[in-house]
């Protein structure tokens, strides 16, 4: 199984149509990976999918990059 | 067949405009999941469809409980799967003179009409944005381009529907999903059947095609902006009511 850092990496990369070196960890979905409002939203359903959690918007908005993303995850898993 | 591989949800599809969009839909091929708020009203439904040798089920849905909403789609989902075409018809009328509505009959009727339509859409969208397709038609209404004496929450509602329809266009375009209404004149219903003699004949002097709509001609007009050809037409109000109102 790869590790949390990867498949969120990863799912980025696929909805954001991003390149993978710029998946950096302090990467900004908006200012850095031209992601728009409602690609942010997508993105937050695509890691509920991934990880079978469900992320309230109140905590989806904090989440704006790749870091932010993983520790969440990180946080909120197991 | 137009609509193969399409599920719809047509919501409020037991009786007049709402059965006729379920059973057009249906011979275009869509799977249908039409509600309604009875279990026999439901059955009523299920019957329809297959005794016109269409695909779908019939269910009951209160489009103003969430908890009920998650219900029913958690059943098409697993009977039918998700819906690609949203048909947002149920409705209900509390009319009266403004200085004599109660606050009841203003709110279950933006509660049905309007805030159901916010809570559906948002409920269907998740799958459509991951198909990257869809289609939503809200059953609007000439009142709410024309204003009504009367009805002043039914045309709140209504017209709450086009400013709603329009922004959710624009919000979802960019995933080929459109958002579009269609505003019915005098149509022939059992809502409309209630009008005594008089009223009726004023109503038709003001028709210029000088008769009240079949639920089948809206029902055409849905299964048009829920098919291929329809396609580049979003955030648009089609209006079927016989020239009574030209916007």
């Amino acid at each position: 199984m790869s590790s949390v850092e990867e498949r969120v990496r990863k799912i980025v990369v696929e909805q954001l149509g991003a390149k993978e070196e710029d998946v950096t960890p302090e990467a900004s979905f908006v200012d850095d990976l031209g992601a728009d409002s409602l690609d942010t939203v997508e993105l937050v359903m695509a890691l509920e999918e991934e990880f079978e959690t469900e992320i309230p918007d109140e905590d989806a908005e904090k989440i704006t990059t790749v870091q932010q993303a993983i520790d969440y995850v990180n946080a909120h898993l197991g | 067949m137009l609509l193969e591989g399409e599920i719809a949800l047509v919501t409020g599809a037991s009786r007049g405009i709402g059965r006729a969009i379920a059973l057009e839909l249906a011979a275009q091929g869509a799977a249908v999941a039409g509600t309604a708020t009875t279990e026999a009203g439901a059955a009523g439904i299920g019957e329809a469809l297959s005794a016109a040798g269409g695909r779908g089920l019939g269910l009951v849905l209160d489009v103003a409980d969430q908890a009920s909403i998650d219900a029913a789609l958690a059943r098409i989902g697993a009977e039918l799967g998700a819906p690609t075409i949203l048909v947002n018809n149920a409705g209900i009328t509390r009319d009266n003179l403004l200085m004599r509505m109660k606050d009841e009959e203003w709110a279950s009727v933006i509660e049905t009409n309007l805030t159901s339509i916010y809570r559906l859409s948002k409920a269907c969208l998740r799958a459509m944005l991951k198909a990257r397709k869809g289609r939503i038609v809200n059953i609007a209404s000439v009142v709410g381009l024309s204003g009504n004496g009367g009805q002043a929450n039914y045309a709140a509602a209504k017209a709450g529907m086009l400013g709603f329809s329009k922004s959710l266009a624009r919000e979802v375009g960019s995933r080929g999903i459109t958002v579009n209404c269609v505003a019915p004149g005098f149509i022939d219903t059992d809502m409309t059947r209630a009008l005594g003699e008089p009223e009726r004949e004023a109503l038709l002097a003001g028709i210029p095609l000088g008769r009240l709509g079949r639920a089948e001609e809206i029902a055409a007009a849905v299964a048009f902006l829920v098919s291929p050809a329809a396609g580049y037409i979003t955030g648009e109000t089609l209006s079927v009511n016989g020239g009574m109102h030209m916007a």
